[in-house]
This record gives structure tokens, sequence and C-alpha cells, in this order.
């Protein structure tokens, strides 16, 4: 068979550019940056204080703006993992439904543009808006951070903080295809939002708690083990495994590599265990060391957008 | 034939087991108004979105310019206007800003833009609420703004699926009257509508759609010619005696019904006015009122089923 002629870019940056400013002047939009800025403001300016307070020489000072060391409840990294989704899914539940539901969706598609065009460039404009959003929001934590610290961060912090950044835009790209995906498969807008909403909730509360159990029965803890206190290698990497298909689990992990150079992980407990001294790890061995959870994250971004993709593409377009 | 813009052969398309369109041959040439006609749900829509490539054909061709829209769908778009079943825009845009986004997909250049738009609009009567939003606009104004889409982007053909439904009559007329001008300007327009009566006035061919097939196609004289014997429907108001059996001895008269006390309404092959008339004067009767009105496109399509025993599916 022969194939389909013509560009499948062909108008995309004319959807690309509407969506952008759609998204960027809706009210909906300056609610969700609000809702950020006010959370974000909050949890920041007590990190600071606690900061002034108690560390006097921290070589990451910065990082902890983001995220404070020690067992805090709210960091700013938390708020973000909260509140990305959120924003994420408010901006493409009804993305694609909307057009039809709207009865656009047969107006636009009859003009000389594939398919592909209009879910790229509304997939896209819903990325540029959340990263235009989250960069603001990052240069103004940075820039609270100057004035609050009276110290510029060194060229490693920045570079963390980059990182930072990139991976947040990830983790915002994942649940924002998701949400896409949502607005292709439901017709009601309502549901969309509702069962996005829905599985961010269960990821971020349930699933790390039935990881943990689901874990226990494939691959119970070994007694042996147990008696030592320490969890059953087994058993963990189940447990591990499957909290990891929550993306917030894996951008937790990520972030934690880049933010907390000297971050308990496995190496840094194995290291204690031998006798050595841990220590901060430099930053290019923080980046191998998040590298699966970055790369799953983007995976999975692409995975839920060629899902969407594909479907959208078998739909009858009668509205 | 050079003047066929549109030929569609043998095009079927099934659901599963269901045939949504089965085996439907036509072809609409320039500067034609063709009637897509028939009951809701008969395959009209299916067979519009098929010749747009918006959805696959199970079997048969469809050549619009000479392109297959399955595989050439970007160029086939670029010479085709569709005015979908109860068009919808973005309603917090204003008129011209919907138009704006549209022309910027169509690729025209953003010189030209204002222009066309600025034009299209007066021509459909909506250039004064051009910058009103569209939330505002009522639906016989969103049918004029799919129109003027269409005017916008400069076609060679025109799909108007279902225009006149929901519309008042005032503004039913003022649609079909602008379709009549697209015509003029040498654009093929092909019109879906389950209103037979309505639309046929602005139809120079139909298609009747039942159940997936065309049952008849043609002009509607000759439709009528072959369906009920007659082209011509004659009406006589007139005194005198038995003039029912003097109007059924004309030549070239099919039928006679009586529809009321002195009206007659006369079936004949052709315009049998002054056979009538005299048959009245000779009979010493008085002659009030003498009209012929082209048959209409449902008494067709009932007389056809009625005939041909399929099943009725016209609302």
């Amino acid at each position: 068979m022969p194939q389909r002629e013509g560009s499948p870019w062909q108008g995309l940056s004319v959807v690309f550019f509407r969506e952008l400013f759609d998204h960027l002047t809706s009210a909906r939009m300056l609610v969700l940056q609000f809702l950020v800025l006010l959370f974000g403001a909050a949890v920041v300016y007590f990190a600071a204080e606690q900061i002034r307070n108690t560390t006097a020489e921290d070589p990451f000072l910065f990082l902890r703006l983001f995220a404070p060391p020690g067992q805090t409840l709210l960091s700013f990294v938390l708020v973000i993992s909260i509140l990305v989704p959120i924003m994420a899914i408010g901006l493409g539940f009804d993305s694609v439904n909307g057009e039809y539901n709207r009865r656009t969706m047969s107006r636009i598609l009859s003009q000389p543009i594939y398919r592909d065009a209009l879910l790229f460039g509304k997939f896209l404009a819903g990325l540029a808006t959340l990263s235009i959003c989250l960069v603001t929001l990052w240069l103004l934590v940075i820039g609270f951070g100057l004035i609050r610290l009276g110290i510029p961060p060194g060229a490693e912090e920045i570079g963390r903080l980059i990182m930072f950044l990139l991976i947040t835009i990830a983790y915002a790209g994942v649940w924002l295809a998701l949400s896409i995906l949502f607005s292709v498969i439901f017709r009601s807008t309502a549901t969309a939002a509702l069962v996005g909403l829905g599985l961010w909730l269960f990821l971020s509360l349930l699933w790390p708690a039935l990881a943990q159990m689901i874990g226990e029965v494939i691959s119970p803890s070994d007694i042996r083990f147990a008696a030592l206190g320490l969890p059953t290698p087994d058993t963990l990497a189940w447990q591990q495994g499957l909290s990891r298909l929550s993306p917030g689990t894996l951008y937790g992990e990520a972030v934690v590599s880049m933010l907390n150079p000297d971050a308990q992980s496995m190496t840094t407990l194995l290291a204690q265990f031998q006798g050595r001294i841990a220590s901060p790890l430099p930053l290019d061995q923080s980046i191998i060391q998040a590298w699966p959870q970055m790369v799953s994250l983007i995976a999975g971004m692409i995975m839920l957008y060629v899902v969407g993709y594909v479907v959208f593409q078998r739909q009858e377009v009668r509205a | 034939m050079t003047d066929t813009v549109i030929e569609v052969h043998d095009l079927t398309k099934r659901y599963g087991r269901a045939t949504a369109v089965d085996s439907v041959s036509f072809s609409i040439r320039k500067g034609e108004i063709f009637g897509l006609l028939g009951p809701n749900g008969a395959g009209k829509t299916t067979t519009i979105l098929m010749m747009l490539g918006l959805t696959d054909v199970t079997s048969g061709t469809v050549s619009v310019m000479g392109r297959d829209p399955v595989r050439q769908p970007l160029q086939v778009k670029r010479v085709v206007g569709y005015l979908p079943d109860t068009v919808g825009f973005y309603d917090y845009m204003t008129a011209v800003d919907n138009l704006r986004y549209t022309a910027a997909l169509i690729g025209i250049p953003s010189a030209d833009r204002d222009k066309r738009i600025a034009s299209a609009l007066e021509r459909v009567g909506l250039q004064d609420v051009g910058h009103k939003r569209v939330g505002a606009f009522s639906r016989g104004m969103r049918q004029r703004l799919g129109l003027a889409e269409i005017l916008m982007k400069d076609v060679s053909i025109a799909i108007l699926d279902e225009p006149t439904s929901g519309l008042d009559p005032h503004a039913t007329s003022e649609l079909l009257e602008m379709i009549r001008t697209l015509k003029r300007d040498g654009v093929a327009v092909l019109v879906s509508s389950h209103l037979l009566e309505r639309v046929q006035s602005i139809c120079d061919r139909v298609a009747l759609f039942n159940s997936g097939k065309i049952v008849l196609l043609g002009t509607v004289p000759e439709l009528a010619r072959e369906v009920l014997g007659g082209g011509y429907n004659v009406e006589v108001e007139a005194e005198g005696e038995e003039l029912a059996i003097r109007f059924s001895e004309l030549s070239g008269v099919k039928a006679v019904d009586q529809s009321g006390p002195n009206r007659y309404r006369l079936l004949a092959e052709t315009d049998v006015r002054p056979q009538a008339a005299a048959a009245v004067v000779k009979a010493g009767g008085s002659l009030r009122r003498l009209s012929i009105a082209e048959p209409s496109l449902n008494a067709i399509y009932d007389h056809y089923f009625e005939t041909h025993g399929g099943h009725h599916a016209a609302t």
C-alpha cells in the first residue's frame, strides 16, 4: 500500500502557538500557578529560616533550600512533586475530548493538516507551558535564596539545580502525556479529569504501601535477614521494582540523588557498613546514579504519548 | 470527463458486521449542487467522512479532483471545504480570531488573511459581529460562520453536512440562498440533509439514501417520472360538473386526486395547465386557481418504498 503523502508537521507550529497562548492566558493556569507560588514561597521561607539558624558550614547550602536536610515534612521538592501532576492533569485533561465536545474537531481536521500535528502541537504546548512555569518558579527560589542567604551558589550546585529542573520537566511530561491519553480515551472531560486525579492519588498515596505488601507476598522475607534487622534482598528488590512503577517514586529517587549528594543510598549504606567514611558524590556520579530513573521518566512520557497517539489516529471523527 | 470533480465508485464502509455504506457510486460535476438526502443514520455522514479521508474506506474508491483522500489527504483537504453537522467554534474567541486560526492552518499568507476573512464575513452578513465572541452567536450565525470559513478557503468543492438542521425557516432560506451563490462561483456543492423538501429546491441532482444504499439518483423531475410516473403536479381549484373525470381524460395525466371540495391535484407527464383550464371552461365551470408544483421528494420517497416494499425509515 502506498504511503500517505505530505508532511505530518504541517500546521504543527500553528497549533503549538495557539495552544500555548490559550494555556498562558487561561484562568485555570493562573490559579494553578498562584497555588504553586503560594506553597513554594511558604516552604522555601521556612527552609531558609532553618538553614540560617542551624547550618553554618554546608558545602551545598543552596540545595538545602530545595530539599532541607533531615526529616522535614514540607520541602520545596515535595510541594513540586505533588503540585506538578495536578498542573499537568489540569492542562491536559480536556485537550482532545474538549475539541469533540465543542464540535470543532472535524472542522479542524478537515483543514490540510494531519492528526499528528494537532496532538503533538497540544502536547508540546502543554509541556512548554509547564516548563515556563517551572523555570519561573526555579528562578524565583534561587533569587530568593540569593537575597535571604547572602551567598551565591557554586558551579556544582548550579549544575545540580539544572539537572533537578530537567528531571522535574520530564516528570511533568509524564503526567501531561497521561492526562492527554485520558482525554483521548474518554469522551467526557469530567471523566478524564477524575480518572487522572484518581490515578495520581492512588500512585502517590496508596501505591508505596501496596508495593511493600505485594513485594512481601511475591517474595516473603527471610527469617535469617529479619533476625539481623536487615531487609531480605529479594523482597527489597521486588518492593523497589514495584514502587518504581509510580512516576512519583522515580522522580523522588532522581531528585534525591541530585539534591542530596550525601544521601543514604545503597552505596553509602554499604560504605558505612564496611567502615568507610561516606563522602558526598561528585556531580557526574550523581547523574550516573539517577540515570536509570531519568531515562525511565522520559521513556514513560514517550510511551504514554505514543499510546494516546495510536488511539487518537484510530478514532472516528464524528463531531 | 474533465468536469467531474468527485467520483465515488462502489464505496463501502463496514463497522464489524454492520454495513453503514453499501456499494455507493455517484459523481459530482463542477458547479453543480448535489443533494445527499435521506433519513438520519442512512450513511450520508459516513460517506462524507470517507470522501474527506477522515475515516477509512472498507472497499471501493473515492477520487476528489483526481486524488485519493486516503493516501493524499492534505491535497484533498486543500481543495475541499467542509461544514460539519452543527459546526463548532472556539466560543471564547471572536469570529475573526476563529477564522484567523483556520487561515493559519490552511496556510493562507498572513498578508492576505485579514482581507479574505473580511470579505468572507461580508458575504455571509456577519461583518458587524466579526469582533464578537462566537459564544454569543446563534445557531444560524454559527452555520454562516462555517460557510464563511469555506468562502475564505476559496475551494473548488464544498461539502455541507445538514447545513439547515436546527435553523428556523427564515435562517434556512438565507443559508440556502448563500449556498446558491457558491454554485455561481463555480464551486461544486454537496449538501446532505434529512429534510428532503427544504433542500430539494436548491439541488440540481439528488441521491436518495436508505440503509446505506443509494436507492434513487437523478434530477427531481427524472425521479418523479421514474417513481410516480409523472413529473408535474398541477393543482386546480375550480367549480364544475364531473371535473375529476374530465381531467383524467386529458392526455398526459396519470392520476387525479381530489384533495378537497373543488380542489384537484393532477399528476402528469407534461405541463397540462392549458388543457386543464380548457377542460374547466368546456364543462361550464369556473376556474379559481391553477398552479404547478415540482413533485415533492417526500412523495417520491414514500411512494418508492410503498411500491418496492422495502423497509421505510423516513421520519
